[in-house]
């Protein structure tokens, strides 16, 4: 099991209720850890349309987790 | 804190520079057929700058060009408010136009910033915008 913070932005958020959170996981990579956290809290998003970020920087979706991290679920930018 | 263009020109001066294109996106009454009465932007701030500064230094490399700048608003902004600025100086037009577009372009596409519209009737609704993939190819809503 690995602990790991998340940060949670705009739909996310709103439909986690939290801006952030400290959880432990069994999921390997971002895309498992989202479908886990999607299951639980019924987000609306598809994984595939959620990237992801690690300590602040975009990851590929298999990107394997490690101990500690801080990650971020990106849902689809709509800025400008 | 509203956007100053005029201040933001200013800092764009250069004595090599023959052109200088601006863009400025505002908030519009109407999207997707409903009346929009405000906007709210959000960021994950740490990234969206991150990822703004390759994107200006993208721009400078693939242009040439001698300076550009990119501003976004966070918050609630009300329509006809000025949400993101881009300004780019270099010795041709040419060059100037193609680097203001790309970065507009690509902050649409890559930074972490989300947009929620409020409209005249009370909702509200997260826009899903684009999604560039881990292949690096954008893929619109």
């Amino acid at each position: 099991m690995l602990n790991l913070s998340i940060q949670y932005f705009a739909i996310l958020r709103e439909q986690r209720g939290l801006e952030r959170e400290q959880i432990s996981t069994a999921a390997a990579t971002p895309q498992a850890l989202y479908e886990e956290l999607r299951a639980k809290y019924n987000f609306s998003l598809p994984a595939d349309r959620v990237r992801a970020a690690i300590e602040g920087e975009f990851v590929a979706s298999t990107t394997p987790l490690r101990e500690g991290q801080t990650v971020v679920f990106i849902p689809p930018v709509a800025g400008g | 804190m509203p956007i100053d263009p005029g201040a933001f020109r200013s800092s764009l001066q250069d004595a090599r520079a023959g052109a200088c294109v601006t863009f400025e996106g505002w908030v519009r009454d109407h999207n997707d057929g409903r009346a929009v009465q405000r906007l709210e932007y959000e960021a994950f701030g740490e990234l969206a700058e991150r990822e703004g500064e390759r994107i200006l230094a993208e721009a400078r490399q693939k242009f040439g060009v001698l300076a550009v700048t990119c501003v976004h608003r966070v918050g609630v902004l009300e329509v006809g408010q000025l949400a993101v600025w881009v300004g780019v100086i270099a010795a041709h037009r040419g060059a100037a136009f193609d680097a203001c577009r790309y970065v507009i372009d690509e902050v649409k596409a890559r930074v972490p910033i989300w947009k929620k519209e409020h409209y005249q009737d009370g909702s509200t609704e997260w826009i899903n915008g684009a999604t560039r993939t881990d292949s690096g190819q954008p893929h619109l809503s």
